[in-house]
């Protein structure tokens, strides 16, 4: 089973882990498997995905494009497993703010996976925008991805991770 | 001037180790060039034609004497002796080799200054008005306002991957020192009748391949909610920014191709869903940085100096220096000091290592301890006794910082242009310096009055050509230097583009039409106007008719 690095939690907060990814990525071109969990595109999604989620048999989550706005799958959510955004070229930061918007305006609780143009040097800003699930493009191993995201002893603005902020720290 | 606490000096830090880890990795052939360029872009290391270039942040352009001495000590171990003033406030080596860059940093970090968000598609640095404090013309401090931006936009978790790179602009002034009318957001902050204070939101401004004059897209933002106003603008632009093509990928282009009512309706639209409560800065830290601004222990002074008066009655350079390069100031007895990076044969804002350590010196002495850098590439002592300006003068004038020239005609911005930048199409340097040398009678630049010449050596502006009174752009023409003049821009409140003269000039008839320029504005000017008022109020053609007339 292919793997991929999620946050765990460990020791009061979090650690970056090796986990078998039980998805699989259903192309637009590709037949529906039997059994199984799937990630489908959103177009796949928004015309097959009510008879998938209905048979209650196996998960189901969408793969957003950086193009695509996270507001249309707002009335799905809850029954979503995954939301994975794409990440087409590093540069791309379109899908911090779906990240942000997915936890903090629409309280998605299950996964944010990042794909595609995943890099360690994005690992603290994906953690801070909500993302728990990274397939990294650079070989990053689980310990990489964890001195990455904490680099930082300190970060300066809210965000959809619960990191107290410069200014909680200056008024303890 | 605002203290940065142990939390900030840790995240500086933990930035430096991160970029010596990524050269490490570079230079052990872990990285490539390719894979390294972008690590480095977000740490203001530049590749140019001869070596790498470092730009250093200095937020809302404010360096304190300790600051200044390293940038010195900066100059004379790794670069050749000098850096450069930029037109951000920033300062910039453009002789630095990649393995000293960490090293570089390290030593910038112990004086609390760094590289971040200095150059990528990200919140850059942000600008204020460099008389901040001292000014009687500003409404409130906005160096206030600058160090909560220069928090919330560091690092920005949301915000760091922008369609393209985003500059903010803040002023207080009626007088606009920024430009802030060109940047990308320009924040004016206003007096509402009630006595509150809020903003003026400008949106989309710029220069480059197509410049614009920003629109006002609010009217009055309250200030406590600047930070959720901004965060409902950035996130508006990351989402619908071009991001197929680096040429319309600014915000300007978004703000342009829906018109700045739509826009701002997208961003009304966004900011009512932003929870206020997490989004804005909370009112304990405002005040704990304002506090911070608010300590000048200025004496209590007769607004006259017989010390002074005396010296500007006896010395007619000191009284010279006095009329250009000193301005008015809040506290009785103080003044503003311009210090002049526009001497004559000198690169327009390039600083030695020795000048910098005369200003150090003279900032600690005469100015509390401030030192600032203006957006025409100037520095600033911005509080000086009125008593110890014949003593500062001496020490400028024999540093070769005392040049009386502020806002007149050879106060030229220029960007590093083909002597240094591989996007140049001609150089900018050397024009500058044939136009300061024609203007070289101060007597002479003191009867053509405020005039400002920019020039860019390349399409995208960084000199500010667009914005100038005299504007002078290098173009190749089949592999040789041509410039093509402007005339009738401005940066400042009365901001406006300016429009071509006539076809492009070759290099060695720059100055002589800038001077035919100068001939026509002096035979038709009236009383009291500027050239760029003349310019106004009787168009091109007098000045087309002067430059081009004699060449047919």
């Amino acid at each position: 089973m292919p793997k991929l690095i999620e946050l765990a939690e460990h020791a009061g907060g979090w650690e970056a882990r090796w986990a078998d990814d039980a998805f699989v990525n259903v192309t637009d071109e590709d037949a529906i498997p039997e059994t199984g969990d799937l990630i489908l595109s959103l177009a796949r999604f928004e015309a097959e995905g009510d008879a998938l989620l209905s048979s209650n048999s196996r998960r189901v989550g969408v793969r957003i494009e950086s193009n695509e706005e996270i507001e249309v799958l707002a009335y799905d959510l809850p029954r979503i497993a995954v939301v994975a955004l794409a990440f087409p070229k590093y540069r791309d930061g379109r899908a911090y703010t779906s990240a942000r918007l997915l936890r903090e305006r629409f309280h998605y609780q299950g996964q944010i996976r990042a794909v595609g143009d995943v890099l360690q040097e994005q690992a603290g800003f994906m953690v801070r925008c909500g993302f728990d699930a990274f397939e990294p493009a650079d070989g990053a191993t689980p310990e990489v991805w964890t001195k990455a995201a904490r680099r930082y002893r300190h970060v300066y603005q809210r965000a959809a991770d619960d990191r107290q902020v410069a200014f909680e720290e200056r008024a303890r | 001037m605002y203290q940065y606490d142990l939390i900030d000096k840790e995240f500086l830090v933990d930035r430096s180790n991160e970029f010596r880890g990524q050269v490490a990795r570079r230079l052990a052939g872990e990285l490539t060039e390719d894979q390294f360029k972008p690590l480095r872009l977000m740490n203001g290391l530049y590749l140019q034609l001869h070596a790498y270039m470092l730009r250093i942040a200095i937020p809302y352009g404010s360096l304190n004497p300790t600051q200044v001495r390293r940038l010195a000590e900066i100059a004379r171990d790794y670069d050749k002796g000098y850096g450069h003033f930029t037109t951000r406030q920033n300062i910039q080596f453009n002789w630095i080799k990649l393995k000293d860059a960490p090293d570089i940093l390290d030593k910038l970090a112990q004086v609390d200054l760094h590289a971040i968000q200095t150059s990528g598609n990200c919140i850059r640095n942000t600008t204020s008005d460099p008389y901040a404090g001292a000014t009687a013309e500003e409404i409130d401090d906005p160096r206030v306002w600058s160090e909560v931006i220069r928090q919330w936009s560091t690092l920005h978790p949301e915000f760091s991957f922008l369609p393209r790179k985003f500059k903010i602009a803040i002023t207080a002034s009626a007088k606009d020192r920024t430009a802030a009318k060109v940047h990308d957001i320009g924040l004016l902050l206003r007096q509402g009748r009630d006595g509150a204070h809020g903003f003026e939101v400008i949106v989309g401004g710029g220069q480059g391949r197509t410049p614009y004059v920003g629109p006002t897209i609010k009217e009055f933002l309250p200030t406590d909610r600047l930070l959720s106003y901004l965060e409902a603008i950035l996130r508006v632009y990351n989402r619908h920014g071009r991001r197929d093509n680096i040429y319309k990928a600014r915000i300007k282009i978004l703000v342009a191709a829906l018109g700045a009512e739509e826009f701002a309706r997208q961003v009304e639209e966004e900011w009512e869903k932003i929870d206020a409560a997490r989004a804005d800065l909370p009112a304990a830290e405002l005040a704990r940085i304002r506090a911070s601004f608010a300590k000048t222990p200025f004496e209590t002074l007769p607004a006259r100096s017989e010390a002074f008066e005396t010296a500007k009655a006896n010395d007619s350079a000191f009284a010279r220096f006095v009329r250009n390069n000193v301005r008015a100031h809040k506290q009785p007895g103080y003044a503003i000091v311009e210090v002049s990076l526009k001497a004559q044969e000198q690169t327009p804002g390039d600083a030695s290592a020795d000048q910098l350590e005369v200003v150090a010196d003279l900032a600690e002495r005469y100015s509390f301890g401030d030192v600032r850098v203006t957006h025409a590439q100037n520095l600033v002592l911005p509080h000086v006794k009125l008593g110890d300006l014949p003593t500062v003068f001496a020490a400028l004038q024999a540093a070769g910082l005392a040049t009386p020239n502020i806002d007149l005609i050879s106060d030229i911005i220029a960007c590093p242009g083909l002597d240094y930048c591989a996007l140049a199409n001609a150089r900018a340097i050397p024009i500058a310096q044939d136009i300061a040398r024609q203007f070289a009678d101060p007597d002479r630049a003191e009867d053509v009055g405020e005039l400002k010449i920019k020039i860019s050596g390349c399409i995208n502006a960084c000199g500010h050509h667009h914005v100038a009174h005299i504007g002078v752009l290098g173009v190749d023409k089949k592999g040789e230097e041509f410039y093509q003049l402007s005339l009738g821009g401005s940066g400042a409140e009365d901001a406006s583009i300016g429009k071509i003269l006539g076809p492009a000039l070759p290099a060695d008839k720059v100055a002589t039409a800038v001077d035919q320029l100068v001939g026509a504005y002096l035979t038709v000017r009236a009383d009291g106007e500027r050239f760029l008022d003349t310019y106004r109020r009787v168009g091109l053609e007098p000045f087309k008719e002067a430059v081009y007339a004699q060449a047919d």
